[in-house]
């Protein structure tokens, strides 16, 4: 094994290898898994602002300045509050849930490049460990609405399975992209690869179908038909009571940032800027996407009614899936045809190189994506528009002749 | 042996990302009171007391669901190796991988056909 920084320094202290190796791999672990809970009680301050703005409300002021305090407050609540398990729950299962719903979305900020120098781990495999681990998620919400023991919570639950199960489809889907075009799994590599352009100016539909999709894989507006509190009242988490209902909703903060940090490691260039080299600045441009893609996932739930449960389905089957097939097909047929006209920078090899090259030698690719995915969008496009005025005149015409039929059996009586 | 010190990193973050959910809930267990009563820890149903058994048999379009997307699933499984050598292959290995998307987006268009992907 390799023994270097803190593992090499207590080495040479003249500690056992063994044990300095397992120290180095500890303090590690807790310094990239410390920073998404630190990220967490923030967050849900940042979301509670944010959403406030959008209704025109103030939201939280009172303690401390700008409210900041005020998830200390909740915590604080959540904490002293009694913890009712039903009695016809299943305790083993019930209580498992919120542990493994906050575990599996912590798990993922292991694969997370935050500097060309700093992360977690950099897995060959990083791409599909997010995706493995992502989906933990889903067997979390499954257990906990199977385990409460109560109908509304398993409704909600069943609805979650075919929910989360079929959007992860085009995730996944818009994932290969990155991939084909890094040529690596490893999300290093691969935002290594966005040295020269970034992949959302090569692959804009992938970025749109992974964010549509992440946006559905957390559960959030216009997607939030797993919670759906006017019907289902709260779905999978309505027997959760006190801090375990809190670590659920921990959990759901805290995925919707670290969908919008991946987004940004996979499409944005995630660290990649001016000045990167330096940790600190790199760092802080990995941040700033995050955040601003993150903003945009507020903004969408804050501002979008929920679908249907049929409507959710009909959007991914009927679109979003065949949508990133096509596109995976298009991405790809492309590539290979710019790489044999040699309009691809390539290496010694002969093979595809995007890590070494610049701006310039990747721009006629990067057109060439770009207005491919563009043909692709304007049709889809304008079928989207007649499908929705379609939709919506039959709607109105519905409504019209219910009007009608009300206002002849009144005049009747 | 780099590889190894990867999963270590995967292995220990594993067993120690549940301890964060787990430490809250267990200072909360000690703070909390715990006063549960027969009414209290009855299974919630707007007011009224629970008839039945919620742990019945579900609806077959969720199954369908679950086997459609196994379909995907593997077969996705199947082209992340493909496009991860992609930059070294050449154009056979595109009509390869073209011929199997075929294949998947087939089985979708007759599931589509079949009627089982739209929710009833």
């Amino acid at each position: 094994m390799d023994c270097v920084g803190l593992c090499d320094v207590l080495a040479q202290a003249g500690w056992d290898r063994g044990l300095a190796q397992f120290l180095s791999l500890f303090v590690g672990v807790i310094l990239v898994s410390g920073l998404p809970l630190v990220t967490v009680i923030f967050l849900i301050w940042v979301e509670r602002k944010v959403a406030a703005r959008i209704q025109d409300r103030l939201g939280p002021n009172r303690v401390g300045p700008f409210g900041l305090l005020q998830t200390f407050a909740d915590l604080i609540k959540l904490l002293i509050k009694e913890d009712i398990t039903p009695a016809a729950a299943d305790r083993l299962l019930y209580n498992a849930a919120p542990i493994l719903s906050f575990a599996s979305v912590v798990l993922i900020w292991a694969v997370v490049p935050f500097t060309p120098y700093h992360i977690g781990t950099d897995l060959e495999i990083g791409a599909l460990y997010f995706v493995a681990v992502a989906s933990l998620g889903t067997l979390a919400v499954m257990t906990a609405g199977w385990a409460s023991n109560n109908k509304y919570a398993l409704l909600g639950a069943f609805r979650v399975v075919a929910l989360l199960v079929s959007y992860e489809i085009p995730l996944v889907f818009a994932l290969i992209v990155p991939v084909l075009l890094a040529g690596s799994m490893s999300m290093m590599d691969i935002v290594h690869a966005q040295a020269g352009m970034w992949f959302v100016f090569m692959a804009p539909l992938a970025m749109v179908l992974f964010f549509v999709s992440s946006q559905a894989e957390t559960g959030r507006a216009p997607f939030d038909l797993i919670e759906a509190e006017s019907e289902l009242v709260a779905g999978f988490n309505i027997e959760y009571s006190g801090m375990k209902f809190g670590m659920f909703f921990a959990a759901e903060f805290l995925h919707v940032f670290t969908n919008g940090i991946l987004l940004a490691v996979l499409f944005f260039g995630g660290w990649q800027g001016p000045l990167a080299n330096e940790p600190l600045i790199a760092f802080v441009w990995l941040g700033i996407k995050g955040s601003l893609l993150y903003f945009v996932s507020l903004w969408m739930r804050n501002t979008l009614p929920r679908l249907r449960i049929d409507q959710v389905m009909r959007f991914n089957w009927f679109f979003l899936v065949p949508l990133s097939i096509v596109q995976l097909l298009v991405i790809a047929g492309l590539v290979m045809i710019l790489k044999e006209i040699g309009l691809v920078p390539l290496n010694a090899q002969g093979h595809i190189d995007l890590a070494s090259a610049s701006f310039l030698s990747m721009l006629p690719m990067t057109l060439v994506l770009f207005f491919a995915n563009v043909l692709i969008a304007l049709p889809v496009v304008q079928w989207l528009r007649e499908n929705g005025r379609k939709l919506r005149e039959r709607d109105e015409q519905r409504t019209r002749r219910a009007i009608a039929a009300n206002a002849a059996g009144a005049v009747g009586d | 042996m780099n590889v190894l010190n990867e999963w270590a990193f995967v292995g220990i973050f594993a067993v120690l990302a549940p301890v964060f959910p787990i430490l809250p809930i267990v200072i909360a267990s000690i703070l909390r009171p715990k006063m549960p009563n027969v009414l209290k820890s009855q299974t919630y149903e707007c007011g009224v007391e629970t008839i039945g058994d919620t742990w019945v048999q579900f609806r077959v379009q969720y199954y369908i669901y679950g086997l459609v997307f196994l379909v995907f699933d593997v077969e996705i499984v199947f082209l992340l190796p493909w496009a991860l050598a992609y930059h070294q292959l050449d154009l056979f290995a595109f009509g390869a991988g073209f011929l199997f998307i075929f294949l998947l987006a087939d089985a979708l268009i007759y599931a589509w056909r079949k009627d089982v992907l739209a929710w009833k």
